[in-house]
This record gives C-alpha cells, structure tokens and sequence, in this order.
C-alpha cells in the first residue's frame, strides 16, 4: 500500500543524489510535513492492525446497548444497532485507504499517460484526446460518479473505478499542458539530440516537471476520494451495509446529530478528517520534496 | 385559475389590499404572512403534480386530490383511544352527493348531489361533471385505472348522468368494494367545463391544465405550486363538502433533509412534520411541546418475502427456519422504536381481523431443528435485497436478520436498491430471491390484502406464490359482504394457509407518525397523505 | 474557432448521457405507473414514456426534440425539463458563486501570505486552516453549521431554501434573489435571502479554500524562485511590484486553472449541500432524477451542466492566453 500511495516520487528518485539527506533537510525545514508523516504512519498503523485493535466485532450487534454514548467500555460510544463506534471506525480505515489510494493510482496512471501523449505528439492525437477528456469534464463530476455506480451497483469495485474515471481529466490535463510547455525546451532538444527516443525523453526529461504540480493534484485527490465515497454513501450509493467505512457511518450518523447521538458522526468524521487532513499534508511536503527548483 | 399569476407570490392573491401598503412595513408584512390563520407543513418528499389521474404522479401528490378536490362521498371520522383522529372506514358520508341509494340487486347506485355545491369559479356541480371525471379515471390508465375496477368501476357506460342533479353507477355485479371505492382520492370531481375548454385533440383530458391547475369544489385551492419547494393551499370559503377548514392557509413545504425537518419542527418554526422516522417520533413524544401521533397503518403488514422461484426457498422446512430466526422483538425496538403493532407470536388463527400476529417467534434451536430436517442443512448463500429508499427501516432490520441467518449458516449479502429499480426488481419482475417488502391495501379488507399480496402473477406477491386455494378463496371473499356467514372463515383459512406456506414472514404493522408543534386538528387517513381539511393552528 | 471545438464535446455529452441513463437499472414505466399498476397499464405507461421504442430510434427522438428546444418532461416533478433548469439553475449559481467568491477573498490573500514566507509559522497556519477545511464532508459539515447556527443558538434563519415564505420573492430579471431584490429596491428581501445564503455558502466556501490557497501558494512559489522574478529584484524594482506585477500574474495561470476545475466540481458537489439545505438548485433536482431513473430530467440535467462547463472552459482558455502567450500550437 506504501507504493501506491507515493507513487509519484519513483521515476525521480533514480536521478536523484542524496535524495535521503534532502528529504531530511526539507523535514527539518518543514515541522507540518514531519507531523504529516507522522500521522501517515498512525494510519497506516490503523490500516494493518485494524481488525486486530478493535476491541469488539465491528459487525455484532446489540439491541440492549444501542446508542450509548461514549464510556469506558465504548470509547466511541454506540450506534443505533448496538455496534461498537470505536471498532468500526478502527476497522473502517483500510477500507477507507484502499479506496482512496487504488482510485488516484489508477486516475494518475491513465491520466499522465494520456496527458503526456497528448502533450508530446500533438496533432489529431492530441485534439481526439482532449476532445474525449473534454466529454468527461463537462459532466458534473459528482452525477457521473453517482450515475456510474447507480448504473454498475454500488460494490467497492464501482466506487474505485467511477472515483478514478472522474479524476482522469485531472491529470491528463495537468500533464498536458506541462509537457506542452517544455517539449520544445532545451534540456529535451538536448536529450534528443543526445539519441534518446522520443517515450525515454518524455518519461524521464519532461514528465519529472510535471510532477510538482502533480503532486498537489493527488494529495488533494485522496483526499476528494474518500469525501466521493462518503458523498455516495449520502447519497444512499456507498460500500454496502453492514460493511464498516467512515463516509456512510458519517452519513447514517449526521441524522443522529440534531436528536443528540453525536458521537456517531463525530468520531468516524474526525477520523475521515484525520485522513484526509494528513493526505493533503503530505502532498504539500512531498511537493517541496519533489520540486526540482526548491533544490540547491 | 393560473396559479404562478407572477413571481410577486401567493400574498397578493390570499391576503387583503393590504398587502401592497404591507410592502412599505416589513413587520406587518411578517405579522400577515405567518399569521394565526396559516400552518406550515413540512415534508421530506416531492409533490409533481396537481392531478392524481396524470401518469406519474407520485403518492404524495394524492393529497392534493384531497384537499382541493370533492368525491361523491366520503368516509367518518373517529377518535382514536389515543385522543387522535382517524378516519372511519366504517361510516360512508356525504361529500359532493346528498344522499344515494343502491337498487336490491346491489348492482345500481343512484346519487343526488348537493344542489348548493359549487366549483371554486362559482359554477354550480352537475351530475355531468361527475360523470366526465369518471369517465376521465376508468380512461386515462395507469393508477387510477386500476383503482377503479378494483370498485368495479371499468367502462364509461357503467356511469349516467341521468339529470343535473342525479347521478347512477352500475356494476356489472354486487360488489362491499364499490361504494368504498368511491371514498378514496381516485374518484374526485372535477370542473368538466373549464377542464374542456383546456383540453385539445391530443389531450382530450385536459391532462396538461389539470397537472398545473386546481379546478375542483374542494376545501382548499392551491394557489402557488413550486415544484420541489413549496404548496401553497387556501380555503375555499364556499366550501359545501364539508365544515370549513381552521386554517385560512396551509403552506407545505419540501425538505429533504431528515434532520433539518427535526430540527424545524422542535424548534416550532413549522407546525406539523409529515411522516417521520419512527426513531424522531418516539424520541419527540418525549417532549412537552411536540405531539407526535402514530397510527399502525390499516391493512399494512411490513414482511420478509421469500422467493418460491429461489430453490431453497421451495423447502417449507426452510421458510420456517428463516421464519424462526428472525429476532422480531430486537427488530421492532431498533428499527421500528416501538411504533406499530408486533405481528409475531400469535396462538394461532384469532377471528378474521387483519393484519394479525404469525404464530413464528424467535427460537434458533427451532430454527436449526427446521433447516436440519430440510433438504438445505448446511445453508446457503442468498442475496438480501432493501429498498434504498426505505432504508430507514430497512436497513436495521435486514442487518439483525442477516446476523441471524448467518448462525444457521445462511449468507446473505445486503443490496441496496435505489427506487426506481426497486419496483422493478421486486414487484414487477419478482426476481429478488429475499427481500423486505410492504403492501397496505387501501380498502380495508382481508381479501383485498390477499387479492393483491397472494395471489400468482397479482403486483405485491413478490414471491411467486401460488396457492389453488388461497385463489378461490380470493375469488370467492372479494366481493362478498362481510356480513355474509361464509366470509369469516373463508378469510380465516386464507390465513392459516398463508402462515403455514409463509410465502411473506409479517415483522410488525408499521405506523404513520406526524408530530406535531401548534397545531391541531390532524387526521389520519389510509391514503397516508396529508388531509389538511381540519388543520388549525393551536 | 475555439466554439467549433466545443461542439464535439457537446455532441459526446449529449451521447453519454443518453447512454448512462439507460444504463440505469430499473424501469421508469413501472415505477411512474404508480403503486397499483398492472402489467397492461405499465405497457400503456412505457409506451406514453416512448420507451418502448428502439434504443436508436429512442436517441433520434431525442436529438430531434433537443433541437427544436424541447428537453422533454421531467417524471418526478412532472414539469418541462427546461422550466425545472432555468427556474433551479440561478438557485445554484448563486450559491455557487457566492462561496466562491468568500473562498477566493479567504483563500488567494492566504496562499499569496504563504508563499512569501515559505515555511514560517503563518505559512503552517495557513496550510493547516485551509486543509481543515477541505478535510470534511460537506453534507456533515451543513448538518453541524445548522446545528450550531439553528438548532442550538438560533442565530441563522431556518435552513428553508432561498428565501423564507414569509418574504415575497422579487420580480425575476436575472433569477438571483440578491441582484433582483437589489434591483427592486426592496432591502429587507434582499437581507433575508443573503441570510438563507450564509451557512450553505459558507459550507461551500470552506470546502473550496483548499485547493485555491494551494494552487495559489505553489504557484508563487514557483513564480518567485524562478530567473525573471531574481532578475526583475536584482534589477531593484521594489518588492511590492515584483509580488504583484510579475509574481502573481504569472502565477494566476495555475490559479485560474484551478478556479476553472473547483467551480465545476463544485457545481457538482453541492449536490449534497442543496440537498441538506432545501436549497431548490439543479444538483438536488439531479440526484432525485437519478434515483428515480427519470431519463429527460438526468439528459437536461447533464446537458446544462455541459455547456456551462464549456462556455467555462473557453473563458479559461481566452484567461490562458492572455496570461501566458505560451500556450497553443498555432504560435508555433
């Protein structure tokens, strides 16, 4: 999973000169990129050892303890069916992560690729391409993704795919118009003329730049990806039930806030926030990291 | 009759010349608005349309037919032990007839309208109005159609207009469903004049003017419509149907959110919230100023339906272990709180009154001891379907019964599915294996109940059920009286039948709740729509 | 040119969304049938729905009444498709752009102070604030806003839609009730709808100043470590001008970029903010449409939206050109 969710640093890295004393000089530099590691670890933490953290089935229910509020024994508290908050928020964040990160996986990968070919060659390539990722875009982003998964069945599967396919365009973008800026610039001419074929120069001489801005782009996206799964979930379209996953016990929880039971919602929300809070983080770390002028 | 005459809103045209002076005064303009006379509704879903005839008109837009509209005849009202009001499905009334008569055979009913009832534009109603929105209801198909001939109602012939003022319907044969059949919202009046001089060629109903314009003799017009936001209804003050509403006003609004409408209603900002959860109505019954009323809803049954076309679901030795594993008292506290009548656990067949309890409980060793004589010991794997939309109740119920499947070592995996593939899936093509299902038959009788959820091929048998003699007990009961000797123990072996093949597992009958912050007057009607008639502000 | 560009997308929209609808599952004739229909009234209902037409005969229709204008009717609210848009969209818009333009008077000035002091305190602050923002669904954070501002305090007016009924709306000119009750004259009116706007706007907001206080910080920062800006100092010019006349102007691509994407995501996503809000936009129209597989409603709907977005992107790409003469294959 650790692969996945960096995997915008690897085609830098092997150029990179003491790439490990510079990501210890921008972390000293940058006490919040520490502390969003830090927290990436607690969720990733979270993430393995879920199922083995909770205190209780996530699953089980009890009528005769429904909707407690938090205490000793349920640190959470208890949702309406008796089920243990804490358990299943715990348990959630796998799920939650695998989501998120198997969804921008795929919108990155399709869309750096279609960008930079978009970008690179031009020509009727270029116009049948944007012409497409246009279609996409012009679709209210969120009514595609619902519409994909009310059309394919609300499974994990459809929510990843329907996530990625809205993100496409995203990238595809991005990349385009970076590499469109820099495929006639000296260092690629250079690179050219050095003999190197047209995917080598594009993959390692252009693409890198395009990077940084990348990166932004998929902290935020991880972050949108879990807030798109929960979206679903209020829509009545998330994971299936009685599956634990933050988005649809913040959605079945937010009717619970005015008459009082707020823990449901809270917790699983502030937990979703967590995620979301250390993905965006982290982007903005790793761009610094990433930049090739920043460094020196 | 246009009723969005401009954007300048309802005001001008409820509210005294006042209005245009009010305009300069904000805090009069207030006072006028949210005046003693108005109650403001709130519900969670949409009214599309003014005309209950129209293809596609959703139940809630029923009420307007209602409201705005007269049917020859209505039924009583009754107080609920409760201090409620209930309609009283026992006690036919006059609404737009005076009075009426059946010939001895059963088959002709002969009506005299009020000679005083006059439509909203002044006109006076005739029996050839009657005759044309009957005419309209048996021609238009769809809903509306259907609900006819359950009456017996089918063809324009049946209905004369024999002179202004005396109107005659013939059966083809005596049927207890006729008369009923004419109280319910399907059969209101309507203005044939002005409804002709709006229709064309294409649209020899006046479909189109109807959908957007009030044009009846009933209590209420709807004097500003903005579809998915507000109803605007105001007295009609030449009311004849009936005593004159409370309320000079009622404005319903439409709000999605579940918790918002909560939040409205505590607050007392809106003075009724039409159908709420069953966790809101019993959590605001606790409080001094909301009053929540829950009635268990007449000839509704909430159930398990299990598939006959699914092969294990074939073993009766399985249904009664799916029927034994179902924990309906943990159940009916997490997904019903409390409201509505346990339909579990009965002594056996009691009288002819339905719904009433199955004889099943909750005992998984009888649970086990079934599916282990059954061809299916070691269990199976079964998709469980719920409606999306229905997911408040849904949802906890089939989470419990899953988790109880699954100690027998039946799998179930929960889908949800949203609305408009439900009625598909479940109703139209029957193809859901297990799923939760509701019906409630708007004629309060059993054989009307079993006509529709029973009987092979009928809409709400979701199961595919088919019993030779549940169907010539249906055939037989349907439209006999129930007075009639044979009739309680025929319906009586319906139900025997029904618990012993359990094709539908009863969970509990559900109720309506309405609560209530200022206003009194509610009535609950089996359409389980609004009746704002006699709403008046507290 | 750039408008011939846009009709192939429009063309693709118009396919898609022809395709995804009837990829919905679930069958709009029974469903619209109504509660008691049998199978002859559910044929009777398809085939005044057209449904039991072809599927490419289905698309032609379709095309055929798109052109004369007509978007078909909406089942659920029983209204002309285009009623339902042009009556719902200024709803949208106007929340849309209001939270905008609170995200934008918050978020810009955020990610300009970041950007000159790169990794100071207020730097960190200001990253962490924004991120909070955006970190929360929207639909929980509407339920918490009224829950606080409503339910608890009483502070804001209840979550009704735009504008409470005991106000008369003002006389439609542009659909936005705070321009026409401007234009009216009529002050109350126009405070009362601006206080219906508050929370559902704010909602928006928050969950907007991320990715603009971002893109803005990153692209300065990459505006003032680049050769002109070091030149332009080195060349004395005061530090205000270079912030302002060169920084930000080239940094504005990236941003306007990225105003372009978060404005038609977030036309999308206050689906859910509508929704919690009563507000009566298009995105509240469009989820119920879907659920309820209502065909003319999601196809006018999607198309609406569709050529919002490419009136939008033309602006963007006029916006590009503009700013940096780089772009385009034609200059090459």
């Amino acid at each position: 999973m650790t692969d996945a969710t960096i995997p915008a640093p690897k085609p830098a890295s092997p150029r990179r000169q003491g790439s490990f004393d510079h990501i210890v000089y921008v972390l000293k530099d940058n006490p919040v990129t520490m502390l969003a590691f830090a927290m990436f670890a607690v969720l990733i933490f979270a993430a393995v050892l879920g199922p083995a953290l909770a205190p209780y089935d996530p699953l089980a229910t009890d009528a005769a303890i429904a909707l407690q509020p938090p205490s000793a024994a349920h640190w959470f508290g208890t949702d309406n069916l008796g089920r243990d908050v804490f358990s299943r928020t715990i348990v959630a964040t796998r799920l939650d992560l695998l989501i998120s990160v198997a969804a921008v996986a795929i919108s990155f990968v399709v869309g750096s690729a279609l960008g930079a070919a978009a970008g690179y060659w031009g020509g009727w390539l270029d116009v049948a391409l944007s012409r497409v990722l246009d279609t996409i875009m012009a679709f209210p982003l969120f009514v595609l993704a619902m519409g994909i998964v009310a059309a394919l069945g609300n499974t994990i599967e459809n929510i990843v795919y329907a996530t990625a396919i809205i993100n496409v365009p995203f990238y595809a973008r991005l990349v385009r118009a970076e590499v469109n800026i820099r495929r006639e610039a000296g260092f690629a001419l250079a690179a050219r003329l050095a003999g190197n074929s047209d995917i080598r120069v594009l993959a390692l001489h252009i693409f890198p730049n395009a990077l940084p801005p990348m990166m932004v782009q998929v902290s935020l996206n991880l972050g949108w990806a879990i807030l798109n799964a929960a979206g679903l979930s209020f829509i009545g379209l998330g994971v299936r039930p009685p599956t634990a996953e933050w988005g649809i016990m913040v959605a079945e929880g937010a009717n619970f806030i005015v008459s009082g039971e707020w823990w449901l919602a809270i917790f699983p929300g502030l937990c979703l926030m967590f995620a979301v809070f250390t993905f965006n983080l982290l982007g903005d770390g790793l761009r610094d990291m990433v930049d090739p002028r920043r460094r020196t | 009759m246009d009723i969005t005459p401009s954007r300048r809103g309802f005001l001008k045209l409820g509210a005294s010349g006042a209005v245009i002076a009010a305009s300069q005064l904000p805090f009069l303009k207030y006072a006028q608005a949210a005046g003693e006379e108005t109650v403001v509704v709130v519900m969670g879903q949409t009214i599309n349309s003014l005309d209950l005839h129209r293809t596609g008109t959703n139940r809630p837009s029923y009420q307007v037919a209602v409201n705005c509209y007269d049917r020859l005849v209505s039924f009583g009202t009754k107080e609920m032990p409760d201090g409620s009001l209930s309609y009283d499905y026992s006690v036919i009334e006059p609404e737009l007839a005076e009075s009426w008569t059946v010939s001895d055979d059963g088959t002709v009913y002969t009506f005299k309208i009020k000679p005083e009832a006059r439509f909203q534009d002044g006109s006076k109603v005739t029996a050839h109005d009657v005759k044309w929105s009957f005419d309209r209801a048996v021609s238009v198909g769809g809903f509306p159609t259907v609900q006819m001939k359950a009456g017996g109602l089918e063809r324009p012939d049946q209905f004369a207009a024999v002179d202004d003022e005396t109107f005659t319907v013939t059966l083809d044969e005596a049927s207890k469903l006729a008369l009923p059949d004419l109280a319910v919202p399907v059969p209101f009046i309507l203005n044939s004049a002005v409804a002709r001089a709006n229709a064309t060629e294409a649209d020899p109903w006046a479909m189109e003017f109807v959908h957007k314009n009030t044009i009846g003799s009933g209590a209420f017009k709807v004097v500003r419509w903005d579809p998915g936001q507000q109803l605007v209804y105001e007295r009609n003050d030449d009311w004849t149907g009936g005593p004159l509403p409370g309320a000079k006003r009622v404005v319903l609004r439409e709000v999605p959110s579940q918790s918002t409408r909560r939040a409205l209603i505590e607050r007392g900002d809106v003075q009724l919230s039409y159908n709420i959860p069953n966790k809101d109505a019993a959590e605001l019954d606790a409080m001094d100023d909301v009053a929540v009323y829950s009635t268990p809803i007449e000839n509704a049954i909430y159930v398990v339906s299990l598939n006959y076309d699914f092969e294990p679901f074939q073993d009766p030795d399985v249904r009664k272990a799916v029927a034994y594993a179902i924990p309906y008292e943990q159940i009916f506290k997490t997904a019903a709180y409390g409201r509505g009548v346990p339909m579990w656990g009965g002594k056996g067949v009691d009288g002819p009154a339905w719904p009433q309890p199955s004889p099943y409980e909750y005992n998984l060793d009888k649970a086990k001891a079934h599916l282990e004589k059954s061809g299916f010991a070691n269990g199976f794997e079964v998709p469980f379907s719920i409606d999306l939309s229905q997911a408040d109740w849904m949802e906890p119920t089939a989470l419990l019964i899953q988790e109880n499947l699954a100690k027998l070592g039946i799998t179930t995996q929960i889908d949800k599915i949203p609305g408009a593939n439900w009625r598909t899936a479940s109703l139209v093509e029957k193809r859901l294996p297990l799923a939760l299902e509701t019906f409630g038959g708007w004629l309060n009788y059993p054989c009307y109940y079993f006509f529709w959820a029973y009987l092979d091929g009928h809409l709400f048998n979701s199961s595919n059920y088919k019993n030779d003699e549940i169907e010539a007990l249906v055939a037989k009961t349907l439209k006999m009286p129930v007075d009639n000797p044979e009739y309680a123990p025929a319906v009586q072996r319906m139900f025997e039948i029904a618990f012993e093949d359990l094709p539908r597992i009863p969970l509990w009958q559900p109720a309506l709740n309405v609560a209530s912050n200022g206003a009194e007057g509610y009535e609950y009607w089996f359409h389980r729509e609004l009746d704002a008639r006699k709403l008046t502000k507290a | 040119m750039r408008l011939a560009q846009a009709i192939p997308v429009v063309l693709g929209v118009v396919l898609v969304s022809f395709l995804l609808t009837r990829a919905l599952p679930g069958d709009p004739a029974a469903y619209f049938a109504g509660d008691a229909a049998t199978p002859e009234s559910i044929a009777a209902t398809r085939a005044k729905l057209g449904l039991d037409k072809s599927m490419p005969e289905q698309f032609l229709r379709y095309c055929g009444d798109l052109l004369r204008g007509d978007l078909g009717q909406s089942l659920s609210t029983g209204q002309p498709v285009l009623d339902e848009l042009t009556r719902r969209l200024p709803a949208s818009l106007e929340l849309t752009l209001t939270a905008l333009l609170i995200s934008c008077g918050i978020a810009v000035p955020l990610g300009v102070l970041a950007a000159t002091r790169p990794g100071s305190w207020v730097d960190h602050l200001c990253r962490v604030l924004v991120t909070a923002g955006v970190s929360l669904p929207t639909f929980f954070t509407g339920v918490v806003l009224i829950y606080v501002f409503y339910y608890l305090t009483g502070w804001a007016p209840s979550p009704l839609g735009r504008l409470d009924f005991i106000y008369i709306e003002p006389p439609t000119v542009t659909g936005f009730l705070l321009i026409d009750a401007a234009l009216d004259g009529d002050g109350e009116t126009w405070a009362a709808a601006l206080r219906q706007l508050i929370l559902p706007a704010l909602t928006l907001a928050l969950f907007t100043m991320a990715p603009i206080a971002r893109m803005t910080r990153a692209a300065m920062l990459s505006a003032l470590s680049s050769d002109f800006i070091r030149t332009a100092r080195a060349a004395g010019l005061t530090s205000r001008k270079v912030l302002f006349a060169y920084a930000f102007r080239n940094a504005l691509l990236p941003v306007v970029t990225t105003l372009g994407m978060v404005f038609s995501f977030t036309l999308g996503a206050n689906v859910l903010v509508e929704k919690v809000f009563a507000w009566p936009g298009i995105g509240s129209f469009a989820v119920e449409a879907l659920v309820a597989s209502d065909y003319a409603a999601v196809q006018g709907f999607v198309l609406c939206m569709a050529l919002l977005f490419v009136a939008l992107n033309l602006v963007i790409d006029m916006a590009y050109s503009l700013i940096d003469p780089r772009i385009g294959f034609d200059s090459k």
